[in-house]
């Protein structure tokens, strides 16, 4: 639950709230960028830290590509990704390949 | 045994664990705690005791969210998505759907007809009851400080649009009076803490120093490879041994000292705090919880609906509340292994990942068969 996940910004869309596309290991998705200083935001090709859908600081490239191996050293990349692959309700169609955890 | 060439940069933590050796006092017996359930989980996955000098105890705090939550407030909230005459859509994070209420998980109320959804962010859960104009949406919202400011903007867009048929159940929790409760607890004797990684990302480093400063332990903020665990401990036993009692940021290239003043914000317009909230395992702490203010009162689950408020024991075998205070180790439960497993859980701590009980049963039994392969090979 308490997952940084890093993600490269690839575009910041303007308005109220301030939304980017972020890219994780190649899906994209749309993270809030509220949490971020508003006098600082990240453009595209930088990397924030994400968690549940909100971007919570921005971060080097190699601290982002760190982040990412502490994950798969944690176990815990497939559930970063299905978190990430998880946000804006993408995972409602037919093609999902977002499954909950079998119990 | 898990070896330490698997993990990267394997001469450094060789080197660390020896810096360890040689600053441990073999006389001393050492109490270190971290509060953090991802530190727990990492703790167990890459078997670091194994790396420890058998004089440092690693005690394990309660910084899982899910496992903290009493019984009472997952049976309340899903009774708001079960007995209203309107619509209510049940929205959660992933790890809250098989935590165990008294009659049954929200995956169980799901089927057994009750519309229970995964979400994966709070605005996913505002996104819904923009689609769903017909139902109302309630978000179960769960976690430490690291989570509730998300929460918080999801409730400050919800309000600017004027979107009425959403609302949180909100059960964050702060972890400061968490670790007050355990230094105030007679049970426990402490040397020192590993502290919170991703907490600290908003809240800082600051908030800390009244442990260094008037209970006279040291506080190291912490990464979650297991070279930054060592190095944390390696800082910590460099303290003791100074005869200090500092706050230090072992985490450095992901935790400002000074925090998120954005998401602290969000926080102070959107929350306050609760007089009192119940904890499993630490009873009734003050001041440790969140709750909507009033000028939020219209997006609050507990005000909107009657909400039956009842307090649930555990089940008298379950000693999920020593567990979590660290005074007993998981496999010192009764249940442990045998009622109680990550098929069939009795209690949180052993659905959440963050649980120290599901960290153990995963890590250290796996641990057990591949030393009982070995030794029969």
């Amino acid at each position: 639950m308490c997952l940084a996940i890093p993600g490269k910004i690839i575009d910041v869309l303007e308005g109220s709230p301030t939304l980017g596309t972020v890219e994780v290991v190649g899906v994209r998705r749309k993270v809030d960028l509220g949490l971020l200083q508003q006098d600082d935001m990240p453009k595209p090709g930088d990397w924030v830290l994400i968690h549940v859908g909100f971007a919570m600081s921005k971060i080097s490239e190699k601290d982002a590509l760190e982040q990412m191996r502490t994950l798969a050293m944690l176990g815990e990349a497939e559930q970063a990704m299905q978190e990430v692959q998880g946000y804006g309700l993408e995972e409602t169609g037919p093609n999902s390949i977002v499954r909950e955890k079998p119990h | 045994m898990r070896f330490v060439d698997e993990f990267r940069d394997p001469e450094i933590i060789t080197k660390t664990a020896e810096e360890i050796r040689r600053l441990i006092d073999p006389a001393r017996h050492y109490r270190f705690m971290e509060v953090c359930g991802g530190h727990t989980h990492a703790i167990y996955r890459f078997g670091l005791k194994d790396l420890l000098p058998a004089n440092i105890e690693l005690i394990h705090g309660p910084g899982c969210p899910v496992c903290v939550l009493p019984m009472g407030r997952i049976d309340d909230g899903l009774a708001v998505a079960e007995s209203t005459d309107h619509p209510v859509m049940f929205t959660a994070f992933g790890d809250m759907m098989r935590v165990p209420g008294t009659h049954g998980s929200p995956l169980e109320h799901k089927a057994r007809g009750v519309d229970v959804r995964i979400v994966y962010s709070p605005s996913d859960a505002l996104k819904l009851a923009r689609c769903n104009p017909d139902k109302h949406v309630m978000f179960f919202a769960i976690g430490f400080e690291t989570t509730a400011p998300s929460t918080a903007l999801t409730l400050m867009r919800a309000k600017a649009e004027g979107i009425k048929n959403f609302s949180v159940f909100c059960n964050h929790v702060t972890i400061i009076p968490a670790i007050r409760a355990i230094l105030d607890s007679p049970d426990m004797r402490l040397d020192a803490f590993i502290g919170p990684g991703h907490v600290s990302t908003v809240i800082g480093c600051r908030p800390y120093e009244w442990i260094a400063r008037n209970e006279h332990k040291p506080i190291v903020v912490s990464g979650f490879e297991p070279l930054d665990l060592l190095q944390s401990i390696v800082m910590i036993l460099r303290q003791l041994r100074a005869g200090e009692a500092k706050v230090e940021n072992q985490y450095k290239r992901v935790v400002p000292w000074e925090g998120n003043r954005a998401a602290l914000r969000a926080m102070a317009e959107v929350f306050e705090l609760r007089p009192y909230f119940e904890w499993r395992g630490l009873g009734f702490i003050s001041q440790s919880a969140l709750r909507l203010r009033d000028s939020y009162a219209e997006w609050d689950s507990e005000r909107r609906f009657q909400v039956p408020g009842v307090r649930v024991t555990d089940p008298r075998a379950a000693q999920c509340g020593e567990v979590l205070k660290g005074v007993l180790k998981p496999a010192q439960c009764k249940l442990f292994g045998k009622e109680c497993t990550p098929e069939h859980p009795i209690g949180a701590l052993m659905v959440s990942t963050e649980g120290s009980c599901a960290a153990y049963h995963s890590y250290q039994l796996r641990k057990e068969a591949v030393t009982s392969i070995h030794s029969a090979a």
